[in-house]
């Protein structure tokens, strides 16, 4: 085991898989000489070169469209978007491309793509710099979307993402970069957990609280918090959001009766959404409240000394619990 | 320049603007630099080009009328693109990959595409008809312009692999005002990709003519993107195939990206579905028709002592044969099973879409006859068919 933070695991993932297959490239912006803004990708360029670890044009179509090029020739590209809210102008390979030749090509062309995309907010940045894109991807079919949380998972999804012959939007937590743990750097692919199956962080018995990427962290603050309180909540980080691992979800809301989905995406057609209604429709008779979700307002990202106010936080996902359980909360007393 | 050699759309039209081996009346115009790239066409040769136009112009011809028929939802022709598209494939070795919008028929003949391939997107019955990698040729492009980033990310990855095989990609005049080009002109330069950027002019982009497009000659935007751009009649199947000849010895060369501006027209609609009447006159369509790419061929041939006439009898009769096998072909594309609608989604297996496919399947068994074989058995035995690939 090594104690590496989340930005370093993905290094020595990305650096595992390069040396493991020579087809594998890595393309962005200032990912080479620079090893990217959050340094995700330092030191690769020195030692795998320029045909390896490639700085691009600044251009994401551009990059995307290049990509699907390269898994043409037989290439495994895996491509890094500096920041979220620059992955628009790619918008159209990955959704128009990317996700349907190996539709369109009845199975003849592989689009074996990772795009990698640090998301969400929290660190102060200006605009662009703060979104969580994920449902545009979760809602097209053809592509597989996840979120890494930790060190541990992000050394392993990450070169999951890359083995995996269809194509994987990876979304990294940024502002738990710098959080540490330990990685085990001799695991195997084989042995480890498949990116489509959630963890359950911490057991519990009176509600499932589901989320991912850089609010796990706080769904298990959210978990020691209620327990104080007397309140038994299982925590799951659902790791992929397409497709979603039903099976896990569903199987815990069986126990608890009570769900709260949680995530710094806006509500609107987010993966709250969809979660709260597939378990719904799956396991209506089990549930003792209507799900709750606790989520970013449906709001533009805003400007950094707004963000407290619209990111689900520790005191907000408690008053979710609180709705979900019947207690006095936010909601009270307020007609549906 | 002065304003007459600008048409009423802007766009510039004089004649020597653009470099053109046999003019439309068939006179051969010698040429130092495209000459020497040419000199192994012979009579011989000169004719197989013909006889690749006038098989494809055919094809395109029964294709439409398929269409008229109701054996085809929609097809966009190539009437008049011939020479364009016949002058760059033959140029291509079989190891080049081309990228192409929807337009290529021609190219997807030369590769060899059986006519069920061709036609299949255009019955409705598959998104694509052929495996790329057994013609050379992506599927085609619908999204314009997309196709020309695809070209350079292959190109790049070829000279990576130390190959000097080379990317193509085929698009027109309205694709030149997309992103997806300009990034792909971009990138094709700053990493010497072996791609060459063909661009058949045909005037119209569905209703906008090409000076909406563009204020200037296309092929001058390559200068600004660092590569050379050659301006070429389109519909001189020798310029054309001269200057892709020299494109691609520039890209194996290791010397980067060339585009061409194959200047052409479209001579019918821009889909089956389009009526050109609306937004173009008769006279330039007659104008166009005298620059015609095949009727310059055989006027060349003629004046060269060739039997016109017998090769024209003999090219008829291939190209009827061609045509009589692609409406035989209709009769040999099957509809697809239902249940094939959820095949390839994924390469993976992928519990959300397995199971929408068995809630379909278990829908769809409700409408079967309970006094036949056919239950929910067979419907389950076909999905497990279609989704083990």
């Amino acid at each position: 085991m090594t104690t590496l933070t989340l930005a370093k695991a993905l290094n020595a993932g990305l650096r595992r898989a390069l040396a493991d297959d020579d087809k594998v490239v890595l393309m962005g912006e200032d990912i080479g000489t620079l090893g990217g803004v959050f340094r995700v990708t330092d030191g690769l360029k020195a030692e795998f070169g320029a045909k390896r670890v490639v700085d691009t044009p600044l251009s994401e179509a551009g990059i995307v469209g290049t990509a699907v090029g390269l898994a043409y020739r037989g290439f495994r590209p895996v491509i890094e978007i500096q920041f979220d809210g620059f992955i628009y102008p790619g918008f159209d390979q990955i959704v128009a491309q990317v996700a349907k030749l190996h539709y369109r090509s009845r199975g003849n062309v592989r689009m074996p793509i990772t795009i990698r995309v640090p998301f969400g907010g929290g660190i102060g940045a200006a605009e662009h710099h703060s979104e969580s894109p994920e449902a545009y991807f979760a809602h097209t079919a053809g592509l597989r979307v996840v979120a890494c949380s930790n060190p541990a998972d992000a050394y392993l999804m990450v070169r999951q993402a890359i083995a995996s012959d269809d194509p994987v939007l990876f979304f990294e937590p940024k502002r738990r970069y710098h959080v540490k743990g330990e990685v085990d750097e001799t695991a195997s692919l084989a042995d480890a957990r498949p990116m489509g199956v959630a963890t359950t962080v911490t057991t519990g018995s009176d509600v499932t609280l589901v989320t991912y990427g850089a609010l796990v962290q706080t769904a298990r603050d959210v978990a020691t918090a209620a327990a104080e309180d007397g309140v038994s909540i299982e925590v799951i980080d659902l790791r992929s959001l397409a497709p979603v691992d039903y099976a896990t979800v569903e199987a815990s809301v069986r126990r608890t009766g009570r769900l709260v989905i949680t995530h710094e995406a806006g509500q609107q057609g987010g993966v709250g959404a969809e979660l709260a209604a597939s378990i719904t429709e799956r396991c209506f008779e089990f549930l003792e409240a209507a799900p709750v979700r606790v989520t970013g307002h449906d709001i533009p990202y805003p400007p950094a000394k707004l963000e407290r106010h619209h990111l689900p936080d520790l005191d907000r996902i408690l008053d979710g619990i609180d709705r979900v359980l019947g207690r006095p909360n936010s909601l009270s007393g307020v007609e549906a | 320049m002065t304003p007459s050699d600008r048409d009423a759309t802007g766009l510039l039209t004089r004649p020597d603007d653009f470099v053109q081996l046999v003019t439309p009346t068939g006179e051969r115009h010698a040429n130092a630099e495209f000459d020497p790239w040419i000199a192994d066409i012979d009579l011989g040769a000169l004719g197989r080009l013909y006889r690749d136009m006038a098989i494809v112009r055919r094809i395109d011809s029964e294709a439409t009328a398929l269409q008229r028929q109701g054996e085809l939802g929609l097809w966009p022709p190539l009437a008049g693109q011939e020479a364009a598209q016949i002058g760059a494939g033959r140029a291509l070795r079989d190891d080049d990959f081309i990228f192409s919008s929807y337009r290529e028929h021609a190219l997807a003949w030369v590769r060899g595409v059986e006519p069920a391939e061709l036609l299949s997107v255009w019955r409705g019955t598959a998104a694509s008809g052929w495996n790329p990698f057994e013609h050379g040729m992506a599927v085609p492009q619908i999204i314009i312009g997309a196709q020309a980033l695809h070209a350079t990310g292959y190109a790049m990855g070829a000279a990576w692999e130390g190959s000097d095989a080379a990317a193509i990609t085929f698009f027109g005049d309205g694709a030149t005002s997309e992103g997806d080009v300009n990034e792909a002109l971009v990138f094709a330069a700053s990493f010497d990709a072996p791609v060459v950027f063909f661009c058949q002019n045909n005037q119209w982009a569905i209703s906008e003519p090409v000076g909406l497009q563009s204020k200037q000659h296309l092929a001058r935007r390559a200068d600004g993107f660092g590569m050379p751009g050659v301006r070429v009649d389109g519909n001189d199947v020798l310029a054309v195939l001269a200057a892709t000849r020299i494109a691609l010895d520039r890209a194996r060369r290791g010397e980067g990206p060339t585009f061409i501006e194959a200047v052409t027209y479209r001579m019918g609609p821009h889909t089956t579905a389009d009526d050109p009447k609306r937004y173009r006159t008769d006279d330039e369509l007659a104008e166009w028709r005298e620059r015609d790419p095949l009727a310059r061929v055989l006027a060349l041939l003629e004046a060269s002592g060739v039997d016109v006439a017998g090769l024209e009898r003999e090219v008829a009769a291939d190209a009827d044969r061609a045509a009589a096998e692609l409406r035989a072909a209709i009769t040999t594309i099957a509809d697809p099973a239902p249940l094939t609608v959820f095949d390839h989604v994924y390469a993976e297996p992928n519990s959300h879409v397995e199971r929408q496919r068995e809630h379909y399947t278990r829908y769809l068994a409700m409408f079967e006859d309970a006094s036949t074989e056919h239950s929910t058995d067979a419907a389950a035995s076909e999905t497990a068919e279609g989704g083990a690939r």
